[in-house]
């Protein structure tokens, strides 16, 4: 579907003269999961804002963002094809699973039939037959998350960022639900990146790991660590610490 | 009592409450028959007249003669045409111009526009805006002489009819001015409930614009809780007297200053078609809610089927962003005709086309002052009184309804706004014959009874939240100290809503401040306060003359909202004072 790369160049971001994101530069490829890792306030969730264009607040941001070989730095959120999957799922109440959906589906699939359609065989194709006409708030919470996915995908990003999106699952969802957004992740060759303050999300998701540390001094460091390199960790602690910035 | 809800009890104990007295638990009860017998006794006794039935006067015998009478009024059809257009057309106009306006902008904090302009224009009184929006857009008005010469090449104030004109095109001016501030500020509170950033955010993930987003998704979340709002606003834009009075056409007016027109004549047949036309006027606004729902069904269909086209562009945006600019000349408009009450107040001689006065001056004032006390008086009393009563009454129902455990329900909203929702003209000759029979008529008790039944609907609509909202633990920690509940409603309740007991009374001063046809016919003409004057003087008396009257009449509800807000803050300072030393 798509074949564009996600490209940070020297992405920073700082709060009151704070680094919250030490200057970052990585590339994830299609169908790839780039992990970041890291405490509450740690500025993961910042770094999913500003990436997403929807960061507001006193923060400096810094860096450019490339889908591709579009530039997206400046361009309005809604124009950015960068989907994001939130914590909440955030559908509406106000419409049904299907409308949620239709809202979502993009507007190159024309008619009402096709539309219905489509949706009608991505509801088939996640397990939820006949739910187009539920209201969400009738849905269990692993439902939700799936049709929240579902409607993100239908939209036809070209990036996936996830948010913490297994986070209010409980455990056995959880992991149910993370393999069904990695297999449609994969399916649509998407590059992924998740922030997760879970370790088997990072595990899961078979990809570098980006972790955030902060020194003695207070500095943030990130810490990176490759597949290869997880599965040598596990066997052997002591992982090799790459300093990518810190100020 | 079923449906009361935020005004009845359920009967059953929740367990750990302290029964309510009998009489506090009537209080509910006691409040909606204060504000419902008048109007429904109002209404029974403005209908019969409709059919040739007044006591006293024509009694025993059916007939349609009012009904034939009106239909011989001359200008009646214009009348009614009037009505409708100035009426719906302010309504579209100011609800579709709010939504454009938070669609644009719709943080939760309305802005600083808002707040600093549109809250002098909420707190004004209708006729006072009314007359300065009647100063601004007049031939010799403020926006003639800002044009005046170097464009219009104008010496002299043109021979046009700006205000009181035949469309009524000032008056819907004048209403959309001042109704916007208000369902901008109902809007900010139900924006309030919903997380619009958050869905905006989402949306904005799923490709789409914030405008499109947020009348696909915000707009629908929000308007069960505008919709009583928004029919409020449609009624009172239909029936609407003093505002028609100063900006509307005068021959013919509008159907319900025609009709008061005829129920103040001296002559008691003309109450008959006056009284076909106040039901005609009720009849008027009960379809054009009912047409208002028919067309929320039809637009909710249809945005269903628009929402599920996928359609991430949309005409809306630039529509919109106008609506927006609208919305902001609007306010400077409201807050330029406050200004000119006070400049024409104090003015002494202003040629045309002279932007300010060449003299100032204070004579207004000084001439006035007599005069000015005695109607000044009276609505601080009139004022004073129904606020107290309409306090006294919420803060029963309220502290019955926690007592019962029984929460409020959202379906007695629909009591509350009867008052709002049901035209004063078609139900104040009926309330004045009920006072008749109780020997109350042209008596200030009668005066603040009908100021009461606009006055406790505001105020329980304003302290109700906050009143619910505050944390029960503090109320239980001092029954389980072994304070008696009165004492923790005086001594733990009270203090801790000063301030959203004090804002309630000043938005019930305000309201009160506002009424102009329930004084004038509770008060039979005998009554007279700052609005009833003003109103008066509006139509042809002198400008600085009248301007005095506007200017004290706007002050009031601004010096009320103003010690609402300043009390508390220096009791706080005291507690500090008290607390350093």
């Amino acid at each position: 579907m798509s074949d564009a790369a996600l490209r940070l160049e020297q992405v920073s971001i700082a709060l009151d003269g704070r680094v919250l994101i030490p200057p970052l530069t990585e590339q994830i490829l299609p169908g790839t999961v780039l992990t970041l890792m890291g405490p509450s306030g740690s500025g993961k969730s910042t770094l999913l804002s500003f990436l997403g264009g929807t960061l507001r607040g006193p923060f400096r941001t810094a860096g450019r963002i490339w889908v591709g070989s579009r530039e997206v730095s400046t361009v309005a959120a809604e124009q950015r094809r960068i989907g994001t999957l939130f914590q909440d799922d955030l559908l509406f109440p106000h419409l049904t699973v299907g409308e949620n959906l239709a809202f979502g589906l993009a507007r190159a699939v024309r008619g009402r039939s096709a539309r219905a359609a489509r949706i009608t065989a991505v509801l088939a194709h996640a397990g939820l037959e006949g739910f187009a006409s539920r209201d969400p708030a009738t849905l269990s919470g692993g439902q939700r998350a799936r049709v929240a996915l579902l409607r993100l995908l239908l939209a036809e990003p070209q990036v996936l960022l996830l948010d913490e999106p297994f986070n209010k699952l409980d455990a056995a969802l959880r992991a149910e639900f993370r393999r069904f957004v990695f297999e449609h992740a994969a399916a649509a060759a998407l590059p992924v990146l998740l922030v997760t303050h879970d370790r088997a999300d990072a595990e899961a998701a078979a990809g570098t790991v980006l972790e955030f540390r902060t020194d003695a001094m207070g500095t943030v460091f990130i810490e990176r660590t490759s597949p290869e390199q997880s599965e040598s960790a596990a066997s052997a602690p002591g992982v090799e610490s790459v300093r990518e910035g810190g100020g | 009592m079923n449906s009361g809800g935020g005004l009845a009890v359920q009967p059953q104990q929740a367990p750990g409450l302290v029964p309510a007295s009998a009489w506090l638990r009537r209080m509910p009860q006691f409040t909606l028959a204060v504000f419902l017998v008048p109007i429904g006794a109002g209404l029974l006794g403005t209908a019969l007249p409709a059919f040739g039935w007044l006591p006293g006067v024509a009694s025993g015998r059916w007939t349609l003669a009012p009904w034939r009478a009106l239909w011989a009024q001359p200008g009646i059809g214009t009348a009614i045409g009037l009505t409708l257009t100035s009426g719906l057309s302010a309504t579209v106009l100011a609800v579709l111009l709010v939504f454009g306006w938070c669609a644009q902008r719709s943080q939760r904090s309305p802005g600083r526009l808002v707040r600093g302009v549109m809250g002098p224009i909420l707190a004004a009184p209708h006729a006072a805006m009314a007359i300065g929006v009647g100063f601004l857009l007049a031939p010799s008005g403020w926006i003639v002489r800002l044009l005046s010469p170097w464009l219009t090449g104008w010496h002299q104030p043109p021979d046009i009819a700006t205000v009181q004109d035949p469309h009524g095109i000032a008056l819907t001016v004048g209403l959309l001015v001042k109704e916007i501030p208000y369902l901008l500020l109902m809007s900010a509170s139900a924006l309030g409930q919903v997380p619009v950033q958050r869905q905006l955010d989402a949306a904005a993930a799923l490709g789409y614009g914030r405008t499109a987003a947020w009348f696909k998704l915000v707009l629908p979340q929000i308007y069960p809780q505008l919709r009583l709002p928004i029919y409020a606003v449609l009624a009172y834009a239909l029936s609407v007297v003093d505002m028609a009075l100063i900006l509307g056409p005068g021959n013919p007016p509008t159907l319900s200053v025609l009709a008061l027109r005829w129920f103040s004549s001296p002559h008691v047949r003309m109450y008959f078609p006056a009284a076909a036309a106040a039901l005609l006027q009720f009849g008027i606004v009960a379809a054009s809610i009912a047409l208002w729902r028919g067309g929320e069904v039809l637009v909710a269909r249809l945005a269903r089927r628009w929402i599920a086209r996928g359609a991430r562009h949309s005409v809306l945006e630039p529509l919109a962003a106008l609506g927006r600019g609208i919305v902001v000349v609007l306010a400077l408009l409201g807050a330029a005709s406050l200004l000119a009450l006070a400049v024409w107040s104090a003015a002494s001689g202003w040629r045309f086309p002279d932007l300010l006065p060449q003299r100032w001056s204070a004579a207004a004032w000084h001439q006035q002052a007599a005069t000015v006390l005695w109607p000044l008086g009276t609505t601080l009393l009139v004022a004073a009184a129904a606020s107290a009563a309409a306090l006294l009454l919420v803060l029963g129902c309220l502290e019955a309804e926690q007592r019962s455990g029984a929460p409020g329900r959202s379906r007695s909203l629909w009591l509350l706004y009867v008052p709002l929702l049901v035209p004063q003209i078609a139900f104040l000759f009926g309330t004045q014959v009920l006072f008749t029979a109780m020997r109350l008529d042209g008596t200030l008790l009668a005066v603040i009874w009908s100021h009461l039944l606009f006055v406790l609907p505001y105020v329980f609509l304003s302290l109700a939240d906050p009143w619910r909202a505050l944390d029960p633990r503090y109320a239980r920690t001092a029954l389980a100290l072994g304070a008696s509940p009165g004492r923790v409603f005086l001594r733990i309740k009270l203090p801790l809503l000063l301030r959203a007991v004090l804002v309630a009374a000043a938005v019930g001063v305000a309201v009160s401040v506002d009424q102009y046809l329930p004084t004038i016919f509770a008060g039979a003409g005998r009554v007279v306060t700052l609005t009833t004057e003003a109103v008066t003087l509006a139509s042809g008396g002198d400008r600085r003359v009248t301007g005095v009257f506007a200017v004290l009449q706007s002050a009031l509800p601004l010096v009320g909202y103003g010690l609402a807000v300043l009390v508390p803050r220096l009791q706080r300072r005291a507690l500090r004072i008290r607390s350093a030393s």
